[in-house]
């Protein structure tokens, strides 16, 4: 399998990159290439030309700053794994970088590309909608801030306008009292989930004040399963507030039949893991109370 | 002297070195000068009329120097080949595609780079046919034909065994046990792909292939026939088989792109590469297993004694599969496997769909595993019904060790056992009772806890010339040894190793029978113009066959070398004694001659009236088959929330008669055992309604990682075979025919209190998740 | 349809080519450098048999265009001993963590980085980091026993 030709540019600034985007609408960016180059090798994507992010400084890093745990996108899925921040404060991004692919595939692919390819099946999309992460585009108008909730429109498709670049991941910075667990199951390494589920949860006072829930895998993009987290918020973190919250996950899920099982499956998946990424996201949060 | 370490010492791997620092050659690592690259467009259609080919579309794209069609090859005659089945396959269709992925032309550039875009160039027109891909639908009346220069989509019916004796005995059974079962398709996936370097030398009318073959002297002769017309003959055909990045039976057929290939070069006078990409391995190249079985199986006062299998074989639009001739289904009637019983019959029907041709073995002696995953399921089923301990039912009902050389009901002469050590064994290893003691408990818990046994006795080393032929050409195998002056030798044999170990293991059989330590011979395999002729290794038959012929020639060269060793001792031939490695006179052990002695002599000082030189050629055929045996016992635990089955052990107890080299023989067993876990949880290719394929990829076809695979357990006992040489039986694939159905029977013991009688492979988290919902067994948690 | 100058150093030797954009690292490291000892097994980035150590780190390079590699490091195989056997390679023949050869060397570089992360490894710890390299022909255990061999020689090889 041999990717068609295209043109390669590698700009050592945005504010180039975006220039190429825009001056060829049939471009696409190339950041870890780990979703492109096999779409590319399967001619299901002939783009015209590449712009490659490589070279382009300080999109690459992750510290906390103002309150939020700041990821560049272009930041490798295997120095998030090898990341003590990440590994000690955030353990739903924890969870999730440790599933992606494999572990070869995760020292390339990077979390932007995870994010901005937008396939429903990604696993960052739905860990960052359960974090109310927020997304930093760079483009010809300049800089905007997008919430994770606005960002996803469709399968493959995202709010990013032409010439716009994902440069930041921005996720509420960890307090007390806050944990969260990403659960997936997938039929073997390296596959796509079945289903996955992201929990974050706050704790005031034993009490879930917050919740974030949000699924991969079971609809057209990931889904954020609002009633799950108003089932969770106010609760005690009991069984029964947990039965409550998997059933309006299953409930929010939208799969279709396919080879990894029914709709049905799929949902009592939803079900499955929404119990148990609640239950070990309350389990963590209680430990940083 | 060294040490010889024959028999019995895991000597480490002289393939090793190359290997570990990148230096093996593979097929797609030769390179020849001027080389073209040949890639081939294939059919988005799983039947459709050809209307038209667009040639000048993919001649239009820089460096495309060629391109190949159906016509193209009719005017050769060369548009169909046969197969060993006496059916025949299309090369490139002519006019109509029965298969999705389905070779449609050959685009040869100078590049692969440029291949690969002529093929994605080529605008080819179709107009869709109806599709059949289920076989039971392909037998009724009226349905599409895939076929149009046969009669029906039937294409054979097999049978074996007494039909009327065995109905009449399941009538008079107290207890009959039913059940059908469908062994879906799998592909064998080796890590490395197929592929082709076809180099013809017009001036001289020589053809040389570089070919990833595990039969490369059938392949010379193959082509040979096919080509006899085109004014090719066989001393100008040179098959080459490099190093092999896995076979498992996927790399024992000709596959279209090998014949493209030799045709390009010929058409354009220069080397031509085909390198198939894993998404057409998959799709096109021979798949396995596709057999639908209705079994039954009855006892009376606990004993079993009658078994009938009736199975319908999906073998897409042409019997591809690799068997020896007279053997349709292959050796699917050692289906009464390790149980003393008297009434058999077993049927198969093969069938055309539109699906890739095959029927190849994955890892398998000729459809064994089939015949083993019928039996064991059923002895565990009957077993329960009859309400028993499925170990104590079938340690009951075995062949007795006294009963060897045993006559089955189908047939075969077993040649030794002693199936009741190897399962008592594989019971202590794993601590049977506790497990069951366990599983006790934890159903009362409302866990879900299976243990599953599985007793196989395998059927390899085909096979003896009486009725075992492919093409009319007999399965034997052969050794040709020679030892130089220096005492070190260079051994060459007819199989071809495809990363079992062979320039070790049979160095170690040499070395066993002459006393020269392995690192001094050099085993060369794979090229048909310096090694003996064979029939290749598949089967499990390299042990069995061309190992036999090593010692063989091995015993000749020792003959030799006593006559030697009489003229440098000033002895009579019948007064030397032979000691691993040398000759001495009775009673005079201190005055020996070497073998590295008489090597040096058989040059030097040769007596007269013997020829000189010291080297022996064995054509080994085989007297009977060997039947391994062993027995598995596989523990599972089962999310309730998932359906997810996780191994937690697997105890193997392997019984492959004698161990050349024991390191190897556990590294097959630990391989085999993953290529039988795989099928049954993770590995299947199906077709939808229109023969649109799912498992098409690696992303796709679920071939298991280090994390889907337990840590193996194995234990072994040894019975010798009392037919070859060296007692060994063969190993390559037992562990891989033996293993599904111990998954399978934890599984179904896992949920036998809900009700569940049987599952179907793969035994997916998902299926298994729907056999709970409906037993209302699912958790929500 | 741009081609570019690119150099990378492989196994310490800088190389300087003419390439096509498209260009796969595999395809430059085994068709323009004739370093056959990495290996292509699929084309989803599933397999693993084309991994080599890019800037120190395993990566499938069937997945990285060769221009994008411009300025790296690259290590294959061939560079894995430097002239004599590297423990990974020792293990792997001691522990015959190895029988067709094909996915070998990959699973040696993606063994030789987590050895380096990692040095003492548990046999869990291997299978996940051996979990992007797939072998059809060992069944993992000796494979994970060449790992841990390596392991020791390793701290042998330190402590003396």
């Amino acid at each position: 399998m041999i990717p068609p030709s295209f043109d390669y540019h590698a700009p050592d600034n945005l504010e180039e990159a975006s220039r190429l985007l825009l001056a060829n609408p049939e471009a696409k960016l190339l950041a870890g290439g780990h979703s492109l180059i096999p779409m590319m090798r399967f001619r299901l994507a002939e783009p015209a030309a590449l712009v490659d992010l490589r070279k382009i400084p300080g999109l690459s890093g992750i510290r906390e700053e103002g309150g939020s745990l700041c990821i560049g996108a272009m930041t490798r899925e295997s120095e998030l794994e090898k990341s003590d921040l990440v590994q000690s404060r955030y353990p739903l991004l924890a969870d999730t970088t440790r599933v992606i692919a494999d572990p070869v595939v995760r020292n390339l692919a990077t979390v932007g590309g995870n994010v901005a390819h937008a396939d429903p099946g990604n696993d960052h999309p739905a860990a960052m909608l359960a974090y109310r992460a927020s997304f930093v585009a760079c483009g010809p108008s300049g800089e905007r801030t997008i919430a994770a909730s606005d960002f996803f429109t469709g399968p493959f498709s995202t709010c990013l306008e032409a010439g716009e670049i994902l440069t930041e991941i921005r996720i509420p910075a960890s307090g007390a009292g806050s944990g969260g667990a990403y659960q997936k199951f997938e039929r073997k390494v390296g596959d796509y989930a079945v289903a996955a589920v992201a929990v974050q949860l706050q704790l005031d006072g034993g009490q879930v004040a917050g919740a974030g829930v949000a699924l991969t895998n079971v609809g057209l993009t990931a889904i954020q399963a609002g009633a799950a987290e108003a089932a969770l918020v106010g609760s005690d973190g009991g069984d029964a507030a947990l039965d409550a919250a998997a059933e309006a996950a299953a409930a929010a899920a939208d799969p279709g039949d396919d080879h990894r099982g029914s709709a049905d499956y799929k949902r009592a998946v939803v079900r499955v893991l929404t119990h148990r990424a609640a239950a070990s996201a309350l389990a963590r949060a209680r430990e940083a109370s | 002297m060294a040490e010889c370490r024959g028999l019995g010492h895991s000597v480490q791997r002289k393939e090793d070195a190359r290997f570990i620092r990148g230096q093996g050659r593979y097929i797609d690592d030769i390179k020849l000068p001027g080389m073209l690259y040949l890639d081939i467009a294939r059919s988005p259609y799983a039947h459709a009329k050809i209307t038209k080919i667009h040639e000048d579309t993919a001649m239009a794209v820089d460096g495309v120097a060629a391109v190949i069609t159906g016509k193209t090859l009719e005017g050769f005659k060369l548009a169909w080949m046969p197969t060993l089945m006496s059916d025949q396959q299309m090369v490139l269709p002519v006019d109509t595609v029965k298969y999705q992925a389905q070779e449609v032309a050959a685009i040869v550039a100078t590049s692969r780079y440029a291949a690969a875009d002529g093929a994605a160039a080529l605008e080819v027109d179709y107009d869709p046919l109806p599709v059949v891909v289920d076989p039971h639908e392909a037998l009724k009346p009226g349905a599409t034909k895939v076929r149009d220069d046969k009669e029906s989509n039937h294409i054979f019916h097999w049978e074996h065994g007494d039909a009327d004796g065995t109905e009449a005995a399941l009538a008079g059974c107290d207890t009959v046990v039913e059940q059908k079962m469908h062994l879906p398709r799998i592909h064998v996936a080796s890590i490395e792909t197929c592929g082709c370097v076809a180099s013809w030398n017009p001036v001289e009318g020589h053809l040389t292939l570089y070919l990833t073959t595990q039969a490369p002297h059938a392949i010379r002769t193959v082509v040979a026939l096919v080509t006899a017309h085109l004014g090719l003959a066989e001393h100008k055909i040179r098959v080459i088989s490099p190093d092999i990045g896995g076979g498992f039976g996927g790399k024992v057929p000709v596959y279209p792109g090998y014949v493209l290939a030799t045709a390009a070069s010929v058409v354009t006078g220069k080397p031509v590469k085909w390198i198939e990409d894993r998404s057409e391995n998959l799709q096109a190249d021979s798949f396995a297993r596709d057999y639908h079985i209705t079994a039954r199986l009855g006892s009376k006062d606990g004993k079993v004694t009658a078994l009938k299998l009736d199975t319908v074989a999906d073998h897409g639009y042409s019997d591809a599969a690799a068997n020896p001739s007279k053997f349709p289904a292959g050796l699917y009637h050692i289906a009464t496997g390790s149980y003393d019983l008297e009434n058999a019959h077993v049927s198969v029907d093969g069938v055309y769909t539109n699906k890739p041709p095959g029927g190849i073995a994955y890892r398998c002696s000729f459809r064994v595993t089939e015949a083993v995953h019928a039996i064991e399921r059923m002895v565990d089923l009957l077993a329960r019904e009859n309400g028993e301990d499925p170990a104590d039912f079938r340690l009951r009902n075995f062949i007795k060790p006294e009963q060897f050389p045993y006559q089955s009901a189908l047939g075969w002469e077993y040649d030794s056992g002693d199936y009741g050590a190897a399962l008592e064994k594989a019971m202590d290893m794993i601590g049977y009772q506790d497990l069951r003691a366990e599983q006790a408990e934890k159903r009362a818990r409302g866990e879900l806890m299976g243990i599953g046994i599985s007793s196989f006795t395998e059927i390899v080393g085909a096979g003896p010339s009486k009725t075992f032929d492919i093409l009319g050409i007999k399965m034997f195998d052969s050794a040709e040894i020679r030892i130089h002056p220096t005492g070190k030798a260079i051994a060459r044999f007819g199989t071809k190793s495809q990363g079992q170990g062979h320039e070790t293991t049979y160095a170690q059989i040499i070395a066993e029978e002459l006393g020269i330590p392995p690192e001094d011979i050099q085993v060369e395999e794979g090229d048909t113009d310096t090694a003996p002729y064979g029939l290749g290794t598949y089967a499990s038959r390299s042990t069995p066959t061309a190992g036999a012929a090593a010692s063989i020639a091995s015993r000749k060269i020792r003959e030799k070398g006593r006559k030697i060793a009489a003229h440098l001792l000033e002895a009579d031939e019948a007064d030397l004694v032979w000691e691993q490695g040398k000759f001495y006179v009775k009673g005079s052990p201190d005055r020996a001659k070497t073998i590295q002695d008489i090597a040096f002599a058989a040059y030097t000082n040769h007596p007269q009236g013997l020829e000189a030189g010291l080297e022996a050629i064995s054509y080994y055929d085989p007297p009977n088959l060997t039947f391994p045996f062993g027995s598995y016992i596989c523990c599972v635990d089962i999310d309730r929330g998932t359906g997810q089955v996780k191994i937690r052990r697997f105890v193997a107890v392997d019984d492959c008669g004698v161990r050349i080299n024991p390191m190897i023989v556990d590294g097959q067993i630990h391989g085999g055992l993953t290529m039988g876990i795989a099928p049954a949880l993770l590995e299947e290719i199906s077709y939808d309604a229109d023969g649109n394929i799912t498992g098409g990829n690696l992303m796709e076809y679920l071939v298991p990682t280090a994390m889907e695979t337990p840590h193996w357990e194995l234990g072994e006992t040894v019975t010798p075979s009392p037919h070859h040489p060296i007692g060994a039986k063969g190993v390559g694939e037992s562990a891989t025919v033996g293993a599904p159905p111990a998954v399978v029977n934890a599984v179904v013991d896992a949920l036998w209190h809900l009700g569940v009688r049987h599952m179907e492979i793969p035994m997916t988290p998902a299926r298994v998740w729907d056999v709970l919902n409906e037993h209302g067994a699912a958790a929500t948690r | 349809m741009s081609s570019h100058q690119i150099s990378v150093t492989i196994n310490g030797e800088e190389h300087t080519r003419e390439v096509e954009a498209r260009l796969l690292l595999v395809h430059f490291i085994r068709e323009e450098l004739d370093l056959t000892g990495t290996h292509i097994g699929c084309d989803t980035t599933s397999c693993g048999a084309c991994t080599v150590l890019l800037n120190g780190v395993p990566a499938k390079s069937c997945t990285v265009f060769a221009v994008a590699a411009d300025g790296a490091e690259v290590t294959t195989v061939e560079g894995l001993g430097n002239g004599g056997l590297h423990p990974v390679q020792q293990g792997f023949t001691e522990k015959h963590g190895l029988q067709c050869g094909f996915c070998t060397p990959g699973m040696m570089m993606t063994s030789k980085a987590l050895l380096e992360e990692n040095p003492d490894p548990s046999e869990e710890e291997i299978r996940w980091g051996i979990s992007g390299n797939l072998c059809r022909c060992t069944g993992y255990v000796n494979i994970v026993r060449a790992v841990q061999r390596a392991s020791e020689l390793m701290k042998e090889n330190s402590d003396g």
